[in-house]
């Protein structure tokens, strides 16, 4: 319990660091840049591929568990859509994200701490936190919710070409992924998939920033960054469901 | 001129600097000399609060580092150029880049005359077009230059450098210590430097601070080191039998 109150002191202390007023203008939209690139167009390859391919599993398994004739074809479309958007896009596509940025930022950081980068910065006088880890939050706050729209949007074309051996037609699977549709859900999406931006990358910079020692535990905290942004996600995801929906 | 007073420092009931006090000149490449694990990097890290330390004064020209706030110690820092063990050159960067850095952060030049102010720094640690590498092109000597210019490029009144010849050859080791002793000399500069090496103490000691087990257990010249009774000291400094056979002769 102790512990977990320190670490939890130390992360607030280093993201009162990090939210400061960034030194020089053209230097931070330059590290901007640079994380837009790392962070997400990087990711978007990733994103269409698993998105393509949960979306034509959700709607086949949709399909299969709807043969009775009871059921109107449509609600294949319907159901597709309803768990794209509540869950898989925006739950499942951030733990897949925490793997691949959160490490990524987790040793791109702890590495630069164990080869003295980051007290070469601080001994400039520079805000070393600041300056690495602000560009991550941003570049992932205001990436993450594209990404998502992305995913959703690739989900539904692997929904329609999931069900072509259904016997569902295109225009019932179009029908039924406008049939009943909430606006709210969408915002809902985006406000968890903002806080599971925030949550990968400041965790992730967590880990990197107060890494010690060498190579190493530069591959301990990469591990550890991927494994509490995933428990914080799921944590979240939970709370805020019960928030947002119930 | 630097001052440290009773600097003592542990880490988790060990105890690292044992009632530390020193003068380093202005003007002067003062050493720090001891054996591995005596405490030289801790001590120099304590300086410029890269660690804390438990007690003790860190006085640059009367500033107590350690008592300034947050900003100032930020201030205070662009004054410092520092000399990292292992080069710690922004791997992302080209050379020209890593040194134009501390320019672009802290200063309002023109990019005609940042350009211009880096290559003089690299021309003064005798390399030239080399500004479109990468840190992971260069070689060790290569890349303790880069520091050095990246160490300069803000004219500091301070400089710190953490065995700037480890992993050298001997003849390049010497021609890194020379160019530190040098920029220190042309610039009135206050410099440190840690070094376990015997060379470069007997090629640039004028001032020299022994650390053994945390404590300074003496402090000379090297014309005085080589006469000097104290046993710790004659132990560490005669440690080769290539220096052992000098003492004799
Ligand atoms: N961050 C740290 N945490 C715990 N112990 C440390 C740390 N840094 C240094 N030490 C210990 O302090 C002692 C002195 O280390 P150091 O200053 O690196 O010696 P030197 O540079 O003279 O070789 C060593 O015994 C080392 O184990
Ligand atoms: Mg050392």
């Amino acid at each position: 319990m102790n512990k977990i109150l320190k670490h939890l002191g130390k992360y607030l202390l280093m993201l009162n660091k990090v939210f400061s007023f960034p030194e020089k203008r053209t230097i931070f939209l330059k590290q901007l840049n640079l994380e837009f690139k790392k962070i997400g167009l990087d990711s978007i390859g990733i994103v269409t591929i698993i998105s393509f391919f949960i979306g034509a599993v959700v709607s086949i398994q949709t399909a299969y568990n709807f043969e009775s004739p009871l059921y109107p074809k449509y609600l294949i479309g319907f159901a597709t859509r309803e768990s794209l958007l509540l869950e898989f896009c925006p739950t499942m596509l951030s733990l897949i994200l925490a793997g691949k940025i959160g490490s990524n930022i987790a040793s791109e950081i702890g590495s630069m701490r164990v080869s003295e980068q980051i007290d070469a910065l601080e001994i400039m006088g520079v805000n070393s936190a600041s300056f690495l880890i602000l560009p991550k939050i941003i570049a992932s706050l205001l990436f993450f919710p594209c990404l998502i729209i992305l995913s959703i949007s690739i989900g539904l074309i692997g929904g329609w070409v999931g069900c072509q051996n259904t016997g569902i037609t295109t225009a019932s699977y179009l029908y039924g992924i406008k049939f009943d549709f909430n606006p709210f859900y969408i915002t809902y999406c985006l406000i968890k998939t903002t806080v599971f931006a925030f949550i990968i990358s400041s965790v992730s910079s967590y880990f990197g920033y107060y890494t010690k020692g060498g190579a190493l535990e530069v591959g301990a905290s990469s591990t550890r960054a991927v494994v509490y942004s995933s428990i914080f996600i799921l944590l979240f995801n939970f709370l805020l469901t019960d928030l947002l929906l119930a | 001129m630097i001052e440290i007073k009773n600097i003592c420092k542990s880490f988790s009931e060990k105890l690292v600097l044992d009632n530390v006090s020193f003068n380093f000149k202005r003007g002067k490449t003062n050493l720090i000399i001891g054996e591995s694990g005596s405490g030289k990097t801790t001590l120099l890290r304590s300086l410029i609060g890269l660690n804390s330390i438990d007690d003790g004064e860190v006085l640059f020209d009367g500033r107590d580092f350690h008592k300034l706030k947050i900003k100032e110690k930020r201030k205070l820092r662009q004054e410092i150029g520092m000399l990292f063990q292992k080069g710690a050159l922004y791997d992302y960067m080209t050379v020209q880049d890593n040194i134009l850095f501390p320019l672009t952060m802290f200063t309002e030049f023109s990019i005609e005359e940042k350009i211009n102010r880096v290559n003089e720094c690299l021309k003064r640690v005798n390399l030239e077009n080399c500004n479109h590498l990468l840190p992971s092109e260069l070689s060790g000597g290569m890349t303790k230059r880069v520091s050095i210019a990246r160490a300069i490029v803000m004219k500091p009144k301070y400089l710190l450098c953490d065995e700037p010849n480890s992993g050298l050859d001997p003849k390049t080791a010497i021609l890194i210590d020379n160019l530190i002793q040098e920029i220190t000399e042309e610039n009135n500069i206050t410099t440190i430097v840690n070094t376990h090496d015997m060379n470069s103490v007997m090629e640039i000691g004028e001032s020299i601070a022994y650390l053994h087990k945390g404590k300074l257990c003496w402090q000379g010249t090297k014309d005085d080191l080589i006469n000097s009774q104290n046993k710790e000291l004659n132990n560490f400094v005669f440690a080769s039998k290539l220096f052992k056979r000098l003492k004799k002769s």
